[in-house]
């Protein structure tokens, strides 16, 4: 697959990333050079093997629904860039 | 020998004996990484008042005879992508540089529990990407062996700390070979453990399917003793597993006869640096002499391992580094026009250039259109690696080659190239890829007087018979009493 200056710009913007313009010439390069690479799995053949997302064959590990302990406030709140009246503050979503 | 010199095991038997205090034994930890750390730069945090603070405390406790761990009083670092209560936790990150953890991680309170020392926090790649630690935001770890040199990476600062002295032993994570070729470069003996056997609670997440927690130490006993601390199941990481965990110092046997090791033709082959294949043969050789039935054999997929792995990581890690948004906690922007503009220009900022690559690389792998041919593919090649590892163990009991292709390479050296850096982790991250568990010794010195390490790898669960044999060529050896003079 051949990585294009647009397709940088497409996955920053997925990636929630404002990228300079010298950084997305980089990127550019760099990636293409690493998808590369990569592409070199396509010489193996993969039909019927199975995807492993996890070593573990787990699935919905579940635990009793019991109140427990939970952090107090003032501790959640003291690392907030910014807080107000006990609330995270955000800039004004809805206007 | 000054007590900063000495393993765990040592100490634990002086404090024991009353020869000598928990204050003592820290202060001269302390000391030591005041001479010696402005050098070597193990540390982003060093916790001064604390440590002696909690030293009091626990020799009180060992004096009235209620600590009973034989890590008791001994002081340890731990890698600064482990959460610590009140104690702060960068990740080596600007994302991070103010974050001050609200709890302990699950290692962490384990550790406490055994009356440990923290002295402070170490140095790492940013978020655990990379494999010199020249990806900190804060700055570069130098190789205690040679201070042109990287000392690995991501766990450069736990490896280097245990190697200079600056720590007794200390606490890495590995999620495609960060524990065990930081081991390999600094001469110290690192453990990867099983994927499950030690929590992730508190671990800040890099790729949730490979990340694992584990020791580096100066001996196998140390590691042992470590992993007895950290090991076990926890209800809070839903991947730990819920079993019965051995206690890791009976594996501490001089006797291997009998056991079976694979050595993959693939790790020896083409790429490896010829000191290091030399050092690792002439390991195997010591192996066989002192009785395990040694053979090669072929693990054709090993070529793969690293597109795989790097496909894996990064889909992961763009998964869980899109929770640094500039809201909750870390770093915000100054400037920003909307709420959009707040996230995307705190993650500008925030994050340094290999976490935006891979982040980058990540995204694109899982997008609309490419998830099929990048991350699926990965996925199904991450099945042929397991079963490759699967096939081996149904004749080994252990898989035994090199940790990585040369030894320390020099600072710079390999910064401008990230494919070129990636292709360092060649032999490590199947390990991950399969969750099996990896141990690293230290087998031998190149021309450059730097170290060289040996890796193990196990069964899944079976640390033990990783820590056995890596005691008996230890026993049998003295590359682990090699010591760099600083």
């Amino acid at each position: 697959m051949k990585i294009t200056f647009e397709i940088i710009e497409h996955v920053a913007d997925l990636a929630r990333l404002n990228l300079t313009e010298s950084e997305k010439q980089k990127l550019t390069s760099e990636m293409a050079n690493i998808i590369g690479y990569v592409d070199k799995l396509n010489q193996l053949d993969t039909t019927n093997v199975p995807p492993t997302s996890h070593v573990k064959p787990i699935s919905n590990i579940f635990r009793e629904d019991v109140v427990k302990e939970s952090f107090d406030r003032e501790k959640i709140l003291s690392n907030a860039p910014s807080r107000d009246n006990g609330c995270f503050k955000v800039p004004k979503v809805v206007e | 020998m000054e007590l900063y010199e000495l393993t765990a095991h040592e100490l634990s038997d002086l404090l024991r004996e009353k020869k000598v205090g928990a204050v003592e034994i820290t202060r001269s930890l302390l000391d030591r990484i005041e001479k010696v750390d402005a050098k070597v730069g193990s540390y982003i945090t060093v916790c001064r008042d604390r440590a002696i603070e909690k030293a009091r405390e626990v020799e009180g406790k060992i004096y009235r005879g209620e600590a009973n761990s034989p890590l008791a009083g001994i002081p340890m670092a731990i890698k600064d992508n482990m959460c610590t209560e009140g104690v702060l936790t960068t990740c080596a990150s600007r994302m991070l540089s103010n974050f001050i953890p609200p709890y302990d991680s699950t290692v962490v309170k384990k550790l406490n529990a055994e009356d440990v020392i923290l002295l402070g926090k170490t140095n790492m790649d940013e978020f655990a990407m990379g494999s010199s630690t020249e990806n900190s935001y804060f700055k570069r770890t130098k190789n205690p062996w040679d201070l042109e040199r990287v000392p690995g990476g991501s766990s450069g600062g736990s490896a280097a700390a245990v190697a200079a002295c600056e720590a007794v032993f200390a606490l890495g994570s590995d999620t495609g070979g960060s524990i065990r070729q930081p081991a390999s470069f600094c001469g110290v003996v690192g453990l990867k453990p099983t994927y499950g056997a030690v929590s992730r609670f508190g671990l800040v997440a890099f790729a949730s399917s490979l990340d694992q927690i584990g020791p580096l130490a100066k001996d196998v006993t140390d590691c042992a003793l470590a992993m007895n601390a950290i090991a076990g199941y926890d209800p809070l990481d839903s991947t730990s597993a819920d079993m019965n965990y051995p206690d890791y110092t009976r594996s501490l046997v001089n006797d291997i006869k009998g056991i079976k090791i694979g050595i993959p033709k693939e790790y020896i082959g083409e790429g490896i640096h010829g000191e290091v294949k030399k050092a690792v043969l002439e390991a195997v050789e010591t192996l066989r002499r002192l009785g395990a039935e040694c053979e090669e054999f072929s693990l054709p997929i090993t070529e793969y391992a690293i597109p795989a792995y790097y496909l894996i990581s990064s889909a992961e890690a763009s998964s869980n580094l899109a929770r640094y948004d500039g809201i909750k906690y870390g770093y915000r922007a100054e400037k920003f026009t909307d709420l959009l503009d707040l996230y995307k220009q705190t993650r500008s900022e925030g994050f340094g250039a290999e976490v935006k690559r891979r982040i980058m690389l990540g995204t694109y792998a899982l997008s609309s259109g490419y998830y099929d041919a990048y991350y699926k593919k990965a996925l199904q090649v991450r099945t042929l690696i397991k079963q490759g590892f699967d096939q081996a163990f149904s004749k080994y009991d252990l898989v035994v080659g090199p940790t990585a292709p040369t030894t320390a390479f020099k600072i710079g050296e390999k910064a401008d190239n990230p494919l070129e850096m990636y292709l360092e982790d060649i032999y490590t991250v199947s390990v991950n890829i399969a969750g099996l568990p990896g141990l690293v010794i230290p087998c031998g010195m190149d021309g450059n007087n730097l170290p060289i390490g040996l890796q193990l790898i196990g069964k899944a669960f079976d640390e033990s018979t990783l820590l056995r044999v890596a005691y008996t060529f230890e026993q049998n050896t003295d590359f682990h009493k090699n010591r760099p003079r600083i």
